[in-house]
């Protein structure tokens, strides 16, 4: 039992480069450990701190309008390269819940929504207003799967019905595979020569 | 019954419960493959729940991203770079005692990058459902397996219950005609094809490659080319085994022998795709067009031919990826400076990849100031290369000839360049930073590699051995 999700409002963060990749995300030199918690402090750690450690202020996470925002609007593609899911981790561990992109790559996605970070798919035009507007507050509602947008209207995004059944009620994957057993077993039993 | 693709008999074949509107299905995996460093978290889900993992004999380890790579007599005495990622070692040898998993350790001569001993071992076989939490695990679909990389909590899900929950994906033909001209290897045929496609044009897809083009490859190139097909974003990429598949496999420690080998065999033939087969999407390439490949930006589908130029565009992308490559539009890529060389990765570190570096290499050196690090994709592979003497080559021409590891393909493991350093790599990814901070990498084929080791300049290959 994970904590169920229903509505997500902040203000965005934009980040507007297309083909994010989760080298960017989080580079493979903090992936040495055996952890799933405090990924937050490297994400995108080169384009957020010099090669002194000191924070560039120019690079978006790092303007004071940012602070404390839980939606990242990204350019097309977002998430694609390797499979970490520390990517995931990192993002939900600096305090992010959604990304709105128009598309996401496939493994990054499942494992967003495998951690409680709604990937939010809009088409280009949404994500371009998103992308002219940044610091504006927008409202995610994952049982009417809306966004919401300042000026009062709302577009519908494409989710999985599984996944949004599971994150509205809290439901944990595993459980639910653990809960197939039976037919697991029917299935082993059936295909032994 | 209506006529089926491979991917589509293999889905079927795995399907515990099949999917409904509402839920997905329920798919069996035949195979996972496991490294350190995706399955910590993993295996302590599984602990902290009590759960033991299901089918162990379904499940093989092998410690390759984080690995020294350094010369050494003994691997098993080599230290880990650091301690953070030898706890991580020892996580994988702990995990793997505990739950009675095989796990080819540091001094096991079996050991190697997973995509690569999987199918030497003869444990990748013809229409299997393989996972690993590694995107390049589309690497044994060249046997005609459908073989994705998954995230972590996946892994956990798979330890736990030999299957994963998955919507069915879009399929996608990618038809090559003609032949590979002399001196194209598959590695260039692949970077023009995520040149066409585009870093996220496989989306939501599983690839069938086909074609007189893909059937001529041996098992070894195809491995590249199916390795590469997440670089166009591709959920898998997979090729229908037939004779070469079944050649390759035959005799290997894992494969099925005496009955159960013909048995097999009979059963693989049926898993081509059938004639009127139906795809989601369709797509042509024509080998005439393709020739030896090199990237000039930050993801794979930025190429151009070694003897091309780069693209003029000027969009802020565009210009912020070449301002990273300290490039610009429209200059040619050829003569470009080259620091580091670097042939491996579960894309190009088999034999016949260290054979081609070695052919272009041969009585020649590595220009002054180059660095060259040769990484075999397996201890096996190293053994198979010192026989044939590739490995006094290499140290001939002042190469470094290593241990087998995923090395300066993602540098886990200390082996990276310097900030600004240009490194022409046999790999995957050039994503920014990918071999270090700051560096930025060119990808090309094993040949191509080793003539920018000997000239230390980008250069057609087919210059130094024509």
């Amino acid at each position: 039992m994970s904590t169920p999700i229903r509505i997500v409002r902040s203000r965005i963060v934009v980040l507007p480069a297309r083909d994010v990749d989760t080298d960017q995300i989080i580079p493979a030199r903090f992936l040495t450990t055996t952890e799933r918690d405090g990924f937050g402090g490297a994400l995108f750690a080169d384009w957020r701190f010099d090669a002194a450690g000191q924070p560039r202020p120019e690079f978006a996470l790092n303007r004071p309008a940012a602070q404390g925002a839980q939606i990242l609007v990204a350019g097309p593609n977002f998430g694609c390269g390797s499979s970490r899911e520390h990517a995931a981790w990192a993002l939900r561990d600096f305090g992010f819940r959604a990304v709105v992109s128009s598309s996401f790559a496939d493994i990054f996605r499942s494992n967003a929504l495998k951690n409680g970070l709604l990937p939010v798919q809009v088409d280009a035009p949404i994500l371009d207003w998103l992308n002219a507007n940044p610091g504006v507050e927008v409202t995610i509602d994952l049982e009417a799967r809306e966004l919401g947008l300042p000026d009062g209207s709302s577009v519908v995004f494409p989710i999985e019905p599984f996944a949004r059944y599971r994150l509205l009620h809290g439901i944990d994957e595993l459980d639910f595979l653990l809960a197939r057993s039976g037919a697991i077993e029917a299935f082993e039993r059936s295909r032994v020569e | 019954m209506s006529p089926r693709s491979l991917f589509e008999k293999i889905w079927h074949a795995h399907e515990v419960v099949p999917e409904t509107a509402d839920t997905p299905a329920v798919l069996y995996i035949d195979l996972h493959l496991i490294h350190e460093v995706t399955t910590p978290q993993a295996f302590a889900g599984l602990d902290a729940r009590g759960l033991r993992v299901r089918r162990p004999a379904r499940t093989l380890g092998t410690l390759d991203h984080s690995t020294p790579t350094a010369p050494s007599r003994s691997l098993a005495g080599i230290p880990v770079r650091d301690s953070q990622a030898a706890a991580q070692v020892a996580a994988l040898e702990r995990n793997a005692r505990a739950h009675g998993i095989e796990l080819l350790d540091l001094g096991d001569p079996r050991r190697g990058i997973v995509h690569v001993i999987g199918p030497e071992l003869g444990r990748t076989q013809p229409g299997m459902t393989i996972v690993c939490g590694d995107s390049h695990t589309s690497t044994h679909g060249a046997f005609g397996t459908l073989a994705f990389g998954i995230g972590t909590t996946e892994v956990g899900h798979v330890l736990a219950t030999q299957c994963l929950l998955q919507r069915k994906p879009r399929s996608l033909a990618v038809t090559v005609n003609g032949r590979l001209g002399n001196g194209v290897a598959a590695k260039d045929l692949v970077l023009a094809m995520i040149g066409r496609l585009g870093v996220d044009g496989g989306a939501g897809q599983v690839i069938e490659y086909r074609g007189e083009a893909i059937g001529a490859l041996s098992m070894e190139e195809r491995m590249t080319i199916c390795n590469m097909s997440i670089e166009a974003g591709a959920r898998a990429g997979m090729i229908a085994p037939d004779e070469t598949t079944y050649a390759y496999l035959e005799g290997r420690r894992g494969a099925p022998a005496g009955e159960a080998w013909t048995r097999a065999v009979a059963r693989w033939r049926g898993l081509a795709s059938d004639t009127g087969a139906a795809f989601h999407g369709e797509v042509t390439l024509d080998t005439a067009t393709v020739e030896p490949m090199i990237s000039y930006g930050t993801n794979p589908g930025m190429v151009v031919p070694v003897g091309g130029s780069i693209p003029e565009r000027g969009d802020a992308a565009f210009l912020q990826a070449l301002a990273y490559m300290g490039f610009g539009p429209g200059e040619p890529m050829a003569g470009k400076r080259v620091d580091m060389v670097f042939v491996g990765s579960c894309t190009n570190s088999r034999l016949s990849d260290l054979r081609a570096a070695a052919e272009v290499l041969r009585h020649r050196k590595v220009a002054r100031g180059v660095r060259m690090l040769v990484v075999p994709g397996s201890q096996q592979v190293k053994r198979d290369a010192e026989q044939e003497g590739l490995h006094e080559i290499f140290t001939a021409a002042g190469a470094e000839w290593r241990e087998s590891g995923c090395s300066m393909c993602i540098g886990m493991n200390g082996d990276i360049a310097a900030p600004g350093q240009y490194v022409v790599s046999t790999s995957n990814r050039n994503f920014e930073g990918r071999q270090g901070q700051g560096v930025r990498t060119l990808l090309a084929a094993p040949a191509t590699a080793a003539a920018a080791a000997i000239t230390g300049r980008v250069t057609d290959p087919r210059e130094l051995t024509a």
